[in-house]
């Protein structure tokens, strides 16, 4: 590292991000900036960073709305019903079918998860309201799309400003025709990122879902003692898949996915689970405790994201059931372990001790440390979109060396951080990418998995190790100077 | 469990039994159709494809079902990106930036600067006048542009926030540090509740134009702007300004967003190309303005046209009819010959157009897309002889169906032709299965229509997310066509010998030489 310590350098880059700003936002930014030391006892939060605030105007922000935390993340995913984007038209189109929530169902019969499904306001409905519109969408949807098993109405910012009554309009749509209508203010205005939308939209699921009492196809479903349910795991490229199958190997039985590959019949039936597994702590903790306060299920938060940490993991799950189920884990893990070692011993010389700078949403900032750890990769920098005070107190445990956290980063304070402290990997989203990619930086999506994936569980480790290697050990980033530039000037 | 030799992603992982099995399992837990009553989908799903479904889809009043068409502010944010060192800058919640950001990173596969002043509830009861005080600041402050070009979202068009009296209070309070009181911020209100994308396109630049012209003395010259319009393709933008050189005309690009969204690697600058501000500020002396796209310009246009007395108008240099009106145009306003090396590419264009054109003849082409980009790619497709069984525009402007349908009417097979204004993609389904077509010419929410209804896709348009690099090559101009004809043909090829593969059976016309 030079004379310069990692830690050093990380503090000068912080105070130098700051100096660009006025006056007032530089107070602002500078409360959400800061070096986090592992097991630091002395600091309340990771980098003592304060988080969950409203975004300073003008900085360019990666974040999104209360819109996108509830139809993007929590019930977009939800196969079997039908989410309309309630509002004027760009919400839905922007939003259509780009994060990857994979799911098995024939699309637009009785499945739908990657339809954009709108009201298209226009002005009159501004004017007079949407509410009679709202009802005649929900008519055409169950005439249309008769093996729809629901309907939920995703609110965009004009709704709970022009006074619509969504709520009332549902209620009455559902005493008329039994169908299920779940309405959610998660207006974008609302909050100060995605965040409150993920609450808003797990309060819906409580409302409606719980205490609705919606009609549901099939048989009920047997309870048995080794009944889990995995909550907060959207599933994109397969991940909940992929951590699905380690769970039944161990003896259990997954009785939902929240909400990747969901359905409303597997959400219902998860108040009759015995343990909930919370993988995405942020966006599904409240229904969690929910669960917990309401039917009595114990939550326990994991992680599969590379083998350290799903092993902790796997075994953590495994002690809240019997001896059979916890020598069945044992040999889960006994039988990936050499395939484990195959992908350490083939990657980690090729990645071992290059740098990472991490910046995406929900659990993943704290969550994938411990994979690129496990392949020899140090991660010197992270911060998330839309985080509250728990999830930095989380990160301490996470964290394995100094690292620069910076909350709610804007695209200035990111380029600056990552020309400051020079990493050999960037990990983003795909506003950020191409920035990097211009400075001949490897880089890869961490909402998307670069269209690949699944990175959870064993399986997924595999392929995120494959990736990474793929980016970093890529022979195009050394194509960027040409031959006739002169040495040390390129 | 992955083997370490063939480590396979979710594709070929999820086709291995125990992940078959896996899925297999899941279904006892679900209750959605597929997995109580796998026989009712295969019966509703065969429903859907008649024309019972199809009377009943195209009654829809009030829902919409896969769109073909965004909002507004995404129009804004390309215009202002046409302009040098311009930010564009959007009033209202950072969710619908993140949005506007994602949409067009993922078309061009290049970063799109934009910013918001992320107004929250308070906001909305109390106006956003503190975040534009804050965030112009702050704008100015970090990323140094030489003009703001602020649109709005719906939040701040339904509160009625005054863009104008905002950036006067701005700069006031400022009080010249960041915003010095010629700084450029111009701006347009932009609801989304009111036309599409094309329609804030056509605000913003309006809005540009007439207010960095304010107060700009008119000293009238030779010269002639060329407005682009909401172009998706680089290449086109690069084709009409060579057309413009070579007719050797005087011309300004108004909104050049090319170099933009076209950045070499190597280093990393913010912005990129662009007008520059002062041959905008003069953009009023001109003698002359062409609008290469009518509905995404139409307020543009009026404003050129009926206030400032251009000469010029609306050419569509898609095809080879409208590029001939282009260059024939140019030539008028120039006073100059057509060039040998415009006459050279219209002819090569023209030798390409006989040599492929069996393959194209009287095959029927389902299309969607913004209106410009139909009546350029319409025209072209009969040219060619084809036939355009249903031309859907899902943002269909007024004038536009009229439009369409006369040039529909130039062809012999005029009653086999289709006009869908205002529909959707779910319509243009069942229009796929119950009139079917050979090809589709669209965008990447035309996969799904792929995959349901075996029409093969055809990607032009506007977003592809899904297939790299299109959006650098032209569809305007002379060389843009024989693009156009490149890629449509050769699908057309493609398709026959998907069509003749079979072995022992089809194959005899599996020919190596077509």
């Amino acid at each position: 590292m030079g004379p310069e310590s990692l830690e050093a350098k990380q503090k000068a880059a912080v105070e130098e991000v700051l100096k660009a700003y006025p006056a007032k936002a530089a107070k602002n930014r500078a409360k959400h900036l800061g070096v986090g030391g592992p097991e630091d006892e002395t600091q309340k939060t990771c980098g003592n960073v304060r988080s969950n605030k409203k975004t300073v105007p003008g900085v360019m922000s990666q974040r999104g709305c209360a819109y996108a935390g509830s139809k993007g993340v929590v019930w977009g995913p939800v196969k079997d019903m039908v989410h309309i984007s309630h509002g004027p038209i760009g919400c839905g189109q922007y939003s259509r079918a780009g994060r990857r929530n994979y799911y098995i169902g024939t699309t637009g019969v009785d499945t739908f998860v990657t339809m954009n499904f709108s009201s298209d306001f226009q002005e009159k409905d501004i004017v007079f309201g949407g509410d009679k519109k709202l009802e005649v969408c929900f008519s055409e949807i169950d005439e249309l799309f008769p093996l729809n098993n629901g309907i939920t109405v995703q609110s965009e910012c004009p709704i709970g400003l022009i006074g619509d009554d969504i709520n009332a309009t549902s209620k009455q749509y559902t005493k008329k025709t039994g169908q299920t209508v779940v309405p959610v203010n998660c207006e974008g205005f609302r909050g100060v990122s995605q965040s409150l939308g993920h609450h808003i939209a797990n309060d819906t699921v409580r409302d409606y879902v719980f205490d609705g009492n919606p009609a549901m196809l099939g048989e009920p479903v047997a309870v048995t003692d080794y009944d889990v349910a995995i909550i907060g795991d959207y599933n994109i490229g397969g991940d909940a898949w992929s951590s699905r199958i380690l769970l039944e190997e161990m003896g259990l039985r997954v009785v939902a996915q929240w909400s990747g590959d969901a359905t409303l019949k597997e959400m219902a039936q998860t108040t009759k689970a015995k343990l909930n597994l919370l993988h995405c702590y942020r966006s599904m903790n409240y229904i969690s405790r929910h669960m917990e306060k309401e039917f009595g299920i114990p939550w326990v938060e994991y992680n599969f994201f590379g083998p350290s940490q799903t092993i902790k993991s796997l075994r953590k799950i495994a002690a809240f059931f019997d001896e059979g189920v916890q020598a069945k884990c044992e040999e889960v893990i006994a039988k990936y372990q050499p395939m484990v070692d195959a992908v350490t011993n083939k990657y980690r010389p090729l990645l071992e001790g290059k740098q990472v700078m991490l910046f995406v949403g929900g659990l993943r900032p704290r969550h994938v440390i411990g994979a690129y750890e496990d392949l020899g990769m140090e991660v010197i920098g992270t911060g998330y979109e839309f985080a509250h005070d728990d999830d930095y107190k989380r990160t301490k445990d996470e964290i394995f060396r100094s690292t620069v956290i910076y909350d709610d980063v804007n695209e200035y304070e990111l380029e600056a951080f990552v020309k400051k402290l020079q990493p050999d990997l960037v990990a983003s989203g795909i506003k950020e990418k191409y920035v990097f990619q211009k400075m001949g930086l490897p880089y890869r999506q961490m909402h998307s998995w670069d269209y690949s994936g699944p990175y959870h569980g064993y399986d997924g480790f595999a392929i995120f190790a494959a990736d990474m290697d793929l980016a970093i050990n890529s022979p195009v980033w050394a194509h960027t100077s040409a031959p006739w530039d002169k040495e040390g000037e390129a | 469990m992955q083997e370490i030799d063939n480590i396979m992603n979710g594709q070929k992982l999820f086709q291995r039994p125990e992940y078959k099995e896996v899925l297999e399992n899941k279904k006892e837990f679900e209750g959605s159709m597929g997995a109580v009553n796998p026989a009712k989908v295969e019966e509703i799903a065969e429903w859907t494809k008649t024309w019972d479904y199809r009377e009943k889809n195209l009654a829809r009043e009030a829902i919409t079902v896969n769109p073909a068409k965004a909002c507004q502010p995404l129009g804004a944010v390309m215009v202002a990106l046409g302009f040098e060192n311009t930010m564009p800058y959007v009033h209202g919640s950072h969710g619908c930036v993140a949005y506007f950001r994602s949409y067009f990173t993922r078309h061009f596969k290049e970063p799109t600067p934009c910013v918001s002043d992320s107004m929250t509830e308070d906001a909305a009861v109390f106006g956003g006048l503190v975040n534009m005080k804050d965030g112009l600041k702050n704008c100015a402050a970090l990323y140094k542009p030489e003009m703001i070009a602020v649109s709005t979202t719906c939040m701040a068009e339904v509160i009625g926030d005054d863009l104008f009296a905002f950036s006067v209070a701005a700069k006031e309070e400022d009080g010249g540090e960041y915003l010095p009181e010629d700084y450029p911020i111009t701006y347009a209100h932009t609801p989304s509740f009111t036309g599409s994308h094309i329609t804030g396109y056509d605000n913003m630049m309006q809005g540009i134009m007439s207010q960095l012209t304010d107060g700009v003395e008119v000293v009238k010259n030779d010269k002639i702007n060329i407005i682009p319009g909401f172009e998706t393709y680089i290449g086109s933008i690069r084709s009409v300004k060579s057309i413009a050189e070579k007719m050797g005309a005087d011309f300004t690009m108004i909104g050049d967003h090319s170099d933009q969204w076209d950045m070499p690697a190597g280093e990393y600058s913010m912005f990129q190309g662009g007008t520059p501000i002062e041959e905008a500020k003069a953009c009023k002396s001109a003698k002359a303005t062409i609008s290469l796209q009518k509905y995404a310009t139409t307020k543009t246009m009026k404003m050129v046209t009926k206030r400032w007395k251009h000469d010029g108008g609306t050419f569509n240099p898609v095809g080879l009819k409208g590029t001939d009106e282009f260059v024939m145009k140019l030539a008028e306003l120039t006073g100059n010959e057509i060039p040998q090396s415009l006459k050279t590419e219209r002819g090569r264009l023209v030798d390409a157009m006989q040599d492929s054109y069996p393959y194209m003849h009287a095959k029927k082409f389902a299309i969607w897309g913004d209106p410009d980009f139909l009546i350029g790619a319409v025209s072209f497709l009969l040219e060619m002889g084809a036939i355009p069984t249903h031309v859907l525009c899902h943002n269909a402007p007024r004038g536009w169906e009229d439009e369409m349908r006369a040039l529909l009417d130039t062809s012999p097979r005029a009653d086999e032709c289709h006009v869908w204004a205002g529909k959707d993609l779910w319509h243009m389904r069942s229009l796929l299965f119950t009139e079917p077509v050979d090809f589709m010419i669209g965008n990447s929410y035309g996969k799904e229509l792929m995959r349901d209804t075996n029409t093969p896709l055809i990607y032009i348009g506007f977003p592809i997310f899904d297939r790299h690099h299109l959006h650098r090559y032209s569809i305007s101009g002379y060389d843009g066509a024989i693009n156009l004809l490149t890629w449509i043909t050769n699908k057309v090829l493609d398709q026959l010998d998907e069509d003749t593969k079979g072995i022992a059976s089809t194959d005899y016309f599996f020919d190596i030489v077509r």
